[in-house]
């Protein structure tokens, strides 16, 4: 058993490895590799998620012969597998589910990079889960950046190249920002492992000292992290990255690459400052503020864009802004509701945008919504995946943008201060969803009356409609059967702290 | 408060650094002007970390006349961070460029803002 041990670490290498053979290999083989580390990976990571449940506790894997003030960790608890798998998973949905459009949208000869990036990315993906070192954790973050970028620009023309330029400033502006606050936070605590600063920051704050400097420290990195998960104002970058990019690596920022930073902030508020220490520095309300517009303004955007792609783009600033609002509670709850929201969120987005290059497709590659019309009739499992989708982030009951919506209310419920901004904020933010998202879904089921369409059949898309089909499982599971799904995140954060 | 200003003077400039470059980036439109500012935010920080590891009167550790005290020599973990920073500012500053290159032989400027509007009229 304790072999499961070494699995964390195994998963990281086996990712690095696997991005530099890829990049010596054929299109296919790449392609075949990748496949078989990310399956690979799920297995590993349901191992570790099995191993930590089992022995409730998290475990700490040594890298190298160092030990604890000096050496370099990985830390595995519940939340962290949980995590690593899910990101596996919807990474490996995504793949397939844009692996017939690759051909068009990238050069020929060239898909074997953008294996040999997606492996990168996901690489540092499970590091920034994984690991236990605020350095690596800096030194991570600028290589998921630049795979992102990657990821974006492979498509090649002026928009996605204009796109990937946005992206990189903003990014290296919160890179920046992360490196100067972990910087000071060192300076002032002389450790970079996040138990030793905790313990650190813990007796400074209780001694009052440099006080100043720490808040200075806790701000630089919160608000780094903001940038680069593109928070509300931070948001700029966003719909032309997601929007023209091609439709795996939509699916993929929009559901893990954002979602690897904020991980990295949870991490940064439970495990490197303390909970207490962090709440009380009151930039939590700060975050709950640009939370609650960005869930506001997303949607207003959103409403406003005639372009399907983009709509969806501008629907994950709303969301992000709904994971910001749930941090902004200062609450086990809020934080609960965040980290189901961050699943259901990659679950639900990775969805909308695979399903909607199907509808695409068969509008002639227009995306206007005009020409959407009648498309769920012309490619039948792509309408259906979208109005799932669309009902999930919308919060019907059954989808698991419903229970995250609940677990929200609930944690708002419970913290009397915020409570009526926030229950406001959200009853206008799903009120605006549903109106742009009902509008999409009803527009691709109005029946085009003059022509006859023909629909594409299940033979043509097979794996496409699989992807699709596995999707809404997905979606359906985290929304029928969430307890099991909640009782983990809650068991994680106690370990977690 | 001001003492401690002119004490530590060194992390004070990087601090002024940081902000030009961090400006620089942000709001320059010209993209070799904003690889720049990435360029001196990045250098500050560095400086900033190797101010903070040097201790007045003594030398990097590296042993060679048999002197085993710790109080002889400084810490040696911010200039290892430098280090890596380095590599990670370096290899981001040749992709900033490559992608540069890209946009400029495209649409012949450098100015991200013009680059947008024409995007626009384009309307790709």
């Amino acid at each position: 058993m304790d072999i499961i041990r070494n699995f964390p670490c195994i998963s990281i290498m086996l990712c690095l490895f696997a991005g530099i053979i890829s990049s010596g290999l054929r299109d296919k083989a790449a392609m075949w590799i990748s496949t078989i580390l990310l399956t690979i990976n799920i297995a590993l990571s349901a191992c570790t998620l099995a191993y930590t449940l089992f022995i409730g506790e998290p475990f700490v894997y040594v890298m190298g012969k160092f030990p604890a003030p000096w050496g370099n960790e990985i830390r595995a608890g519940i939340l962290e597998a949980l995590l690593a798998f899910f990101f596996c998973v919807i990474m490996l949905l995504s793949l397939f589910g844009g692996r017939h459009k690759l051909p068009d949208e990238v050069e020929e000869d060239k898909t074997y990079l953008y294996y040999v990036l997606s492996d990168l990315l996901l690489s540092s993906l499970l590091a920034l889960v994984y690991t236990n070192d605020m350095f690596t954790a800096y030194v991570f973050v600028e290589i998921n950046t630049i795979s992102a970028c990657g990821l974006i620009m492979i498509r090649q023309n002026g928009r996605t190249i204009e796109a990937a330029v946005r992206y990189m400033i903003m990014s290296l502006l919160g890179s920046g920002l992360l490196l100067l606050g972990l910087c000071m936070l060192y300076d002032l605590t002389g450790h970079l492992l996040m138990s030793n600063i905790k313990e650190s920051v813990a007796l400074l704050a209780a001694n009052g000292e440099y006080n100043v400097p720490l808040v200075v420290a806790i701000v630089l990195m919160s608000v780094g992290l903001c940038i680069k998960s593109a928070l509300f104002p931070f948001h700029a970058w966003l719909p032309d990255a997601y929007g023209y990019s091609t439709v795996s690596s939509a699916a993929i920022l929009s559901s893990l690459v954002s979602k690897g930073y904020i991980f990295l902030l949870i991490k940064i508020i439970y495990r490197v400052i303390g909970f207490r220490i962090y709440h009380d520095s009151r930039i939590i309300d700060i975050l709950f503020l640009f939370g609650l517009m960005g869930m506001i303004f997303g949607s207003l955007s959103a409403i406003k864009e005639n372009d399907v792609r983009r709509m969806i783009a501008f629907s994950s600033v709303a969301q992000i802004g709904y994971i910001y609002m749930g941090f902004g509670m200062g609450t086990q709850e809020g934080m609960t509701a965040s980290i189901f929201h961050i699943l259901s969120h990659a679950a639900t987005k990775s969805l909308l945008f695979v399903a909607a290059i199907g509808l695409t497709d068969v509008s002639g590659g227009s995306r206007k919504f005009i020409e959407l019309t009648g498309s769920g009739y012309r490619n039948k499992w792509a309408g259906v995946a979208f109005t799932v989708g669309s009902l999930s982030m919308v919060g019907v009951p059954l989808f698991s943008g419903f229970i995250s919506k609940l677990l929200f209310s609930q944690a708002a419920v419970l913290n009397h201060t915020k409570m009526l901004p926030a229950l406001i904020v959200l009853g206008i933010s799903t009120i605006l969803n549903a109106i742009y998202f009902m509008k999409t879904v009803i527009r691709i089921y109005t029946p085009l009356n003059n022509c006859a369409y023909t629909s594409v059949t299940f033979k043509d898309i097979s794996l496409y409609a699989m992807v699709l089909v596995a999707f809404i499982v997905l979606n359906v599971m985290l929304g029928i059967s969430s307890q099991p799904v909640v009782d983990m995140i809650q068991q994680g954060l106690t370990m977690f702290a | 408060m001001g003492a401690n200003l002119f004490t530590n003077y060194g992390e004070a400039v990087a601090m002024i650094l940081f902000g030009i470059g961090f400006g620089n980036l942000l709001l320059q439109p010209n993209l070799i002007k904003k690889i720049i500012g990435l360029n001196i935010m990045d250098t500050a920080i560095y400086l900033f970390l190797a101010e903070k590891g040097y201790i007045r009167g003594r030398v990097a550790p590296i042993v060679v006349d048999g002197v085993q005290s710790m109080e002889a020599y400084i810490n040696p973990i911010p200039s290892g961070l430098v280090l890596t920073g380095i590599v990670v500012s370096v290899s981001v500053s040749a992709l900033m460029l490559a992608l540069t290159i890209r946009l400029y032989k495209r649409y012949q400027t450098l100015d991200l803002d013009e680059i947008s509007s024409r995007l626009k009229k384009e309307g790709l």
